[in-house]
């Protein structure tokens, strides 16, 4: 930097103090309003049943004063951090050498995966936080398709989670079939109604599209508490069957799968076995959409999230280009509800709440929309995070919210914000987030 | 009306409300010919472009489009994409519509999709990796390297189109446009915003693209030494009428033209003047 610069940038910087100490304040005086009847007015039924209050003004000033605290060290923070003036100054080497270790992440994210099991062989908990994080990490996969890729906002993607887990406990319980051939019905079914869903809302865009696709997770929920001679209603579904190694059950019995290998039966090769499967799905689903990204029908979904009016005039029809987001999304939700419902062995409306469309939403923005390492690192820190804060009780949601906050400071367009050129000619650069479009509907 | 044209519109109408935008107009494009649809501002040229691309639906006329196979097809009776599928009528867009987020090469893959989607067998071919889907992709993928070659963006291929300059933006815009193969290409403003290099690098591609590809150019401009320098024809409007047609000399010493260029903005009727010394 030059000689003159530090004059403007103290008299800038002497402004900015009572600029933050004034957001301060009204950051406090908000709390205060806020907290006064909240924190600092207890009542309570009396013994004969009249109201009883007493104040705690000790607690009000207190939280107030941590609102006003807290408000100058974020703002502290965030002039630290956040997106600066100055050009940082880091050598061209570390700069290489981040790149390459970016570049490494996936192979190692996914090298380390396929040895969780082994590793963590003994630890049922690992296990099972492993399948939950993998089951997310498909359903974001899959929802990548229509919200990161084609732009199409779906809050209820959880319906065709539902629509799979159902498909398979009612074929399993009622006709018998095997989870092998009832994944793929599953997929498929989801998809139909996929493209149910698709036929009415192809004319909304935005905000109206998200209202209709919320409007359809709940009405499937409704649905299926309701169908109670077909569904089971509010008791749901039980006695799904286990899923099998190709017909061989993973069973202590004779004809079991340890019986075969001759070795001794534990209950956590069942939970081994579903973990690699769960995998074996998600990376079916990262492979198929990586491969369709470079299709035409994944160019297509793309260049419609960027300008749907260019699309038509270059002759793509929209109508069955954005049939076909939705229904390989559902397809990909399809079949992780399969397998939710083969891992639990029981089903019920109360596992296909908004919340849960709500969660893979959450994790495919945070993720950086169209980016599929994002999303498997977003459904790493939510679910993965979610299980770490547990040891704090009520304030996990919180710790939670405010983490996710601070996140979308930093990183507004998600964990991996650039998107990956299709096809190249020479290099492929990643295209800064500024220029990529997010899609009305 | 020439037997070769290959756009005839007939009294076409356009209503919106009470408001008459395009009242009654009647002209054709001639095959091979470069057209250009002049007028002053609010004349109802970019709304006599929106119905002849289906984006609007006339109100009453008929647009008629003949192949060079003979083959004609109603354009009024289409419409959304299949103008440009099946017409085989592309477009640009007097504010710049590329894809900002994709680079300039998928800009021009995406062009090809409804020939690509073919040969992807509905994408079954492609997710398998068919040998005849990779071929196909090769083949498009040459195509758009032509383009960009042509236009001068083959350095540029693999940058974002939202990156580049706002006369290679124009000038991408248009390789997109033929890389659909239109037979007839419909260019909105092309010249808006370009300086006096774009404009005659613009001219030299429109020429170029007549001779080469055989295509029809109807086009919509302000820039009047654009106008007279590349069209062979020109159809003037004001208040949604034709008020004069003919070559570029006729139409530029047309009194009618004059006053209406006079009275709508003073500034274009001095471009139209002095385009002519």
């Amino acid at each position: 930097m030059s000689a003159p610069a530090p004059e403007p940038a103290a008299a800038s910087s002497g402004l900015d103090a009572a600029y933050i100490f004034k957001k301060s304040l009204i950051s406090a005086l908000v709390a205060l309003v806020l907290f006064s009847l909240m924190i600092g007015i207890r009542t309570e039924a009396g013994p004969t049943g009249q109201l009883v209050y007493w104040t705690r003004f000790g607690d009000l000033a207190l939280m107030v004063a941590g609102v006003f605290g807290g408000s100058i060290l974020i703002e502290l923070l965030r002039r630290w951090w956040g997106p600066v003036t100055v050009t940082r100054v880091v050598p061209a080497s570390v700069q290489t050498g981040l790149a390459l270790a970016r570049r490494a992440i996936a192979p190692l994210l996914l090298i380390f995966t396929v040895l969780v099991p082994v590793i963590f062989y003994d630890q049922r908990y690992i296990l099972d936080l492993g399948i939950l994080v993998l089951t997310y990490v498909m359903l974001g996969w899959g929802l990548n398709v229509v919200v990161g890729l084609a732009g199409l906002l779906d809050l209820g993607y959880v319906a065709f989670y539902a629509v799979g887990a159902y498909s398979y406990a009612l074929l399993a319980t009622n006709f018998g079939l095997s989870f092998w051939i009832c994944l793929p019905l599953a997929g498929i079914l989801a998809a139909l109604w996929g493209v149910m869903l698709g036929f009415p809302v192809l004319r909304l865009r935005g905000d109206y599209l998200a209202i209709v696709t919320l409007a359809f997770g709940e009405i499937i929920r409704l649905v299926i508490i309701n169908w109670q001679s077909l569904t089971g209603g509010p008791n749901g579904v039980s006695g799904i069957p286990r899923p099998t190694l190709f017909g061989i059950p993973l069973t202590p019995g004779d004809n079991g799968l340890a019986a075969k290998l001759g070795i001794e039966f534990s209950p956590t090769h069942r939970i081994v076995f579903l973990f690699y499967l769960i995998l074996g799905l998600a990376l079916l689903t990262n492979w198929v959409t990586i491969r369709l990204r470079r299709l035409p029908i994944g160019r297509a979904w793309e260049a419609l999230r960027e300008d749907e009016v260019a699309c038509r005039a270059l002759g793509i029809n929209t109508t069955t280009t954005k049939l076909t987001a939705f229904a390989t999304g559902a397809m990909f939700g399809g079949f992780a509800g399969a397998f939710f419902a083969t891992r639990q062995g029981f089903i019920s409306p109360e596992s296909f709440t908004f919340q849960e469309s709500a969660l893979v939403l959450a994790i495919v923005v945070l993720g950086g929309m169209g980016s599929q390492l994002g999303v498997a690192l977003a459904a790493l820190t939510m679910i993965g995070g979610f299980e770490l804060f547990r040891g704090l009780d009520q304030y996990r949601m919180l710790v939670f919210g405010f983490a996710m906050v601070l996140l979308m400071i930093w990183r507004p367009r998600g964990l991996i914000g650039h998107r990956a050129p299709t096809v190249f000619l020479k290099h492929s650069h990643a295209i800064s987030s500024d220029l990529v479009k997010e899609g009305h509907g | 009306m020439s037997s070769d044209s290959i756009l005839s519109v007939d009294r076409l109408t356009m209503r919106f409300g009470g408001i008459i935008a395009v009242n009654d107009l009647s002209f054709a494009a001639e095959r091979r010919k470069i057209t250009a649809l002049i007028g002053p501002n609010g004349a109802g040229k970019t709304t006599v472009f929106n119905c002849i691309t289906g984006f609007y639906r006339a109100s009453s006329g008929t647009m008629r489009l003949t192949h060079d196979s003979g083959k004609q097809i109603q354009l009024e009776r289409l419409n959304d994409f299949r103008i440009s599928k099946q017409a085989k009528v592309a477009r640009t867009f007097q504010n710049i519509r590329l894809f900002p987020g994709m680079t300039a090469l998928e800009n021009l893959m995406v062009a090809q999709h409804n020939a690509l989607m073919l040969a992807s067998g509905l994408t079954f071919l492609g997710l398998i990796g068919a040998p005849s889907w990779r071929s196909a992709e090769n083949r498009a993928i040459d195509q758009a390297r032509l383009w960009l070659d042509r236009i001068g963006l083959l350095e540029r291929a693999d940058d974002a189109a939202g990156n580049l300059p706002y006369g290679d933006q124009r000038r991408l815009e248009i390789a997109r446009a033929m890389c659909t193969e239109p037979a007839l290409l419909c260019l909105d403003e092309p010249a808006a915003g370009l300086n006096t290099r774009e404009s005659a690098a613009l001219s030299e591609l429109l020429f170029s693209i007549r001779a080469d590809h055989g295509a029809s150019i109807l086009l919509i401009e302000h820039d009047m030494s654009v106008v007279m320098e590349i069209s062979d024809h020109v159809v003037v409007m004001d208040y949604g009428m034709k008020i004069a047609e003919g070559s570029p000399q006729d139409v530029r010493d047309d009194p009618k033209v004059i006053a209406a260029y006079l009275g709508a903005d003073e500034q274009e009727a001095i471009a139209v003047m002095e385009s002519g010394t």
